[in-house]
């Protein structure tokens, strides 16, 4: 019976090449459909398409940029995957990034008119805590209670996003600043450093970047990424093994959380250089596309993070250009992450014609 | 403070209110067969913006609610085969359709932007928001169909074995979620605002499920935690405008920090998470397993 209909059979052994052949599948049937999309508008496929990720990058300072872009989805991103990878569902990135950048900024405006060279650190510490207090909730709660991580931390953005808008109305706003609700700008040694002169690339690529290989020593090298690993795998193998799963649970969100904070506090005192409501244009969830498309490797995550922020870019030059509104960087960060995870079942699963053996 | 304002403020917390309840009690539907949908605010800007252009350029009222819910079924029908035949992780397909939908309203709705329309009454909806409550509470703890749903939500391997046809109660499931969503939107940008523009759904979407696990999975109880969460938002506007300083960010924030507390409450207790939440939430059917 039914000899040569498909069916979905588990992989027992998965094969190394499908880790670099998913992401390629995914970016390729998003830059199809992106084209499709674009004709169905009626623009011309070709020229939408070089407009919106060939034009962004032709420039040294549209290449800075686009660096501008990936450092926080990439430090945010590589966070995640210490969660990821043990199975947790922090979906609340974007509290995380607006809490770091609501602690380390606060330093920023407390210390307004006070200069100095330990004012930079003293923020950067502050927007890891921050951010890692944050995350604390969600897993305190899940650990304590049993409490379900993917709602708590994602009810805790919004939590977040009032404490900023509280913050920037209120308290903090800018005494000189009329009615517009924004704080202060920091002053000079509150501003991360631009790593060239005119270009807008900051110091915050140079953390990024040494995080990202901590991160691959600590997955590849240690007992801690292996304990992750082994949770995220078979819970009952980390049982067996004696690993305590509720100290994973919460280094895992700590240390996502601190990353996430910082890359909150490295957009207030970088690009931004000052405390407002639209902080960040959703980094805290784009990452988790990010981390996706990375596949939870550090080098993977490196690439995706530079092809999502050509999404960002993109979707700001089409608007000048082809006036479409820059919201549709969005559609194709839908698009890549669904046909990312439908090309997963490649990785899992095969399809196999014929009878399950 | 004379009976008239009250009754005014009353008209307006249940005209503001009816969104949230069409979409909870799509998504509490949806979380019940086992399934966790975080696109809602995605489909809901696509219902509102698909309502909108549809009326203006058909002038028909009924043709842009039926495209509207149309394009609900079309986007959680999307991600009903990505996450019932794909098997793919349903957190990450949620949260891309809600991205999706983000974009493509921006770029549907980008021609009509400032458009005047003529609104239609809200009162025919708030009236039908009740109505559904009531059919879907009769529908869950009355009918067979309403057994089984439940059941596919509890134990999808049980439902199975019994022979009932998991992956199709989870699709259909689905569907009504969608569609009750694009309904939430389309009621926004037709009745309650009638114009469109972008992101207007205004985080709605994730107060909606904020709602569904307010209300312990439970129908009737979705009217008690829309109403609270609704009539907050519109009372701290009147408490403002009555000089009453309490800023009106922690009472948008209240609705979240509602329902962590409600989950934490559920969840600390083994019983009571087994009565409240559908335990097969957010995990796959694999029929091969």
């Amino acid at each position: 019976m039914n000899l040569l209909s498909p069916s979905i059979v588990p992989r027992t052994q998965i094969s190394s090449y499908v880790n670099f052949l998913v992401p390629l599948i995914a970016i390729i049937l998003t830059l199809l459909t992106g084209s499709l999309i674009f004709s169905l508008l009626g623009f011309n496929p070709i020229h939408s398409l070089y407009t919106f990720f060939i034009s962004p990058i032709s420039s040294l300072y549209g290449f800075s940029e686009l660096l501008v872009k990936a450092t926080p989805l990439a430090l945010i991103a590589i966070g995640l995957s210490y969660c990821f990878k043990n199975n947790i569902y922090n979906i609340g990135a974007e509290g995380q990034l607006i809490m770091g950048a609501i602690f380390g900024g606060g330093v920023a405006i407390y210390f307004y008119n006070v200069e100095g060279f330990w004012l930079l650190p003293l923020m950067l510490l502050a927007g890891v805590i921050g951010g890692s207090l944050w995350a604390l909730i969600p897993a305190l709660l899940k650990t304590k209670f049993n409490t379900n991580e993917i709602l708590t931390s994602l009810m805790l953005v919004y939590v977040a996003t009032f404490i900023l808008d509280y913050l920037v109305v209120g308290p903090w706003k800018d005494p000189s600043g009329f009615s517009y609700p924004k704080s202060r700008p920091f002053n000079e040694s509150a501003r991360m450093p631009e790593l060239f002169d005119g270009l807008r690339v900051h110091f915050g690529l140079i953390i990024t970047l040494f995080l990202v290989f901590i991160s691959w020593f600590i997955f590849s090298k240690t007992i801690f990424g292996f304990q992750l690993k082994v949770s995220g795998l078979s819970i009952k193998a980390a049982r067996f093994a004696g690993f305590n799963q509720n100290k994973l649970i919460i280094s895992a969100f700590i240390i996502c959380g601190g990353f996430a904070g910082l890359a909150g506090l490295g957009e207030v005192s970088g690009p931004i250089g000052l405390l407002y409501r639209d902080i960040s244009p959703n980094y805290g969830f784009t990452a988790i596309i990010v981390a996706f498309l990375g596949r939870l490797h550090p080098v993977g995550i490196i690439f995706s993070s530079l092809i999502i922020a050509l999404t960002y870019l993109g979707a700001e030059d089409a608007q000048v250009f082809l006036q479409i509104p820059s919201a549709v960087g969005f559609i194709f960060q839908g698009l890549v992450l669904f046909y990312l995870l439908g090309a997963e079942l490649l990785v899992n699963y095969k399809i196999q014609f014929g009878k399950i053996s | 403070m004379n009976l008239d304002f009250i009754i005014g403020i009353l008209e307006i917390i249940l005209i503001a209110t009816t969104p949230l309840v069409f979409a909870a009690i799509g998504e509490l539907v949806t979380e019940k067969s086992g399934v966790l949908n975080l696109g809602v605010e995605g489909m809901m800007l696509v219902g509102a913006v698909s309502a909108f252009v549809t009326l203006v350029i058909s002038g028909s009222y009924f043709l842009a609610f039926l495209i509207s819910i149309f394009s609900g079924v079309l986007m959680s029908g999307f991600f009903a085969i990505l996450v019932l035949y794909l098997m793919t992780n349903q957190i990450a397909t949620g949260l891309a359709l809600t991205i999706f939908g983000i974009g493509l309203s921006s770029m549907i709705g980008k021609k009509y932007i400032g458009t005047p329309i003529d609104g239609l009454s809200p009162w025919f909806f708030v009236i039908i928001s009740f109505v559904i409550v009531f059919i879907i509470s009769y529908f869950f703890y009355k009918t067979k169909s309403g057994l089984i749903l439940r059941a596919v939500g509890e134990s999808h391997n049980a439902a199975h074995a019994l022979g009932y046809n998991v992956i199709k109660v989870r699709f259909i499931a689905i569907i009504f979620g969608g569609s009750m969503c694009a309904l939430a939107g389309s009621y926004i940008s037709i009745c309650y605002a009638p114009m469109w523009q972008e992101g207007m759904t205004a985080e709605r979407g994730w107060i909606a499920l904020a709602i569904v696990v307010f209300s312990t999975w439970k129908p009737e109880r979705v009217l008690i935690g829309a109403y609270i969460f609704g009539g907050v938002t519109i009372l701290q506007m009147n408490l403002q405008a009555l000089g009453i300083r309490i800023p009106g960010q922690f009472f948008n924030m209240a609705p979240y920090v509602a329902t962590i507390i409600v989950l934490v409450f559920i969840s600390s207790n083994k019983l009571r998470i087994k009565l409240s939440a559908p335990a097969s939430l957010t995990i796959p059917f694999f029929k091969g397993k």
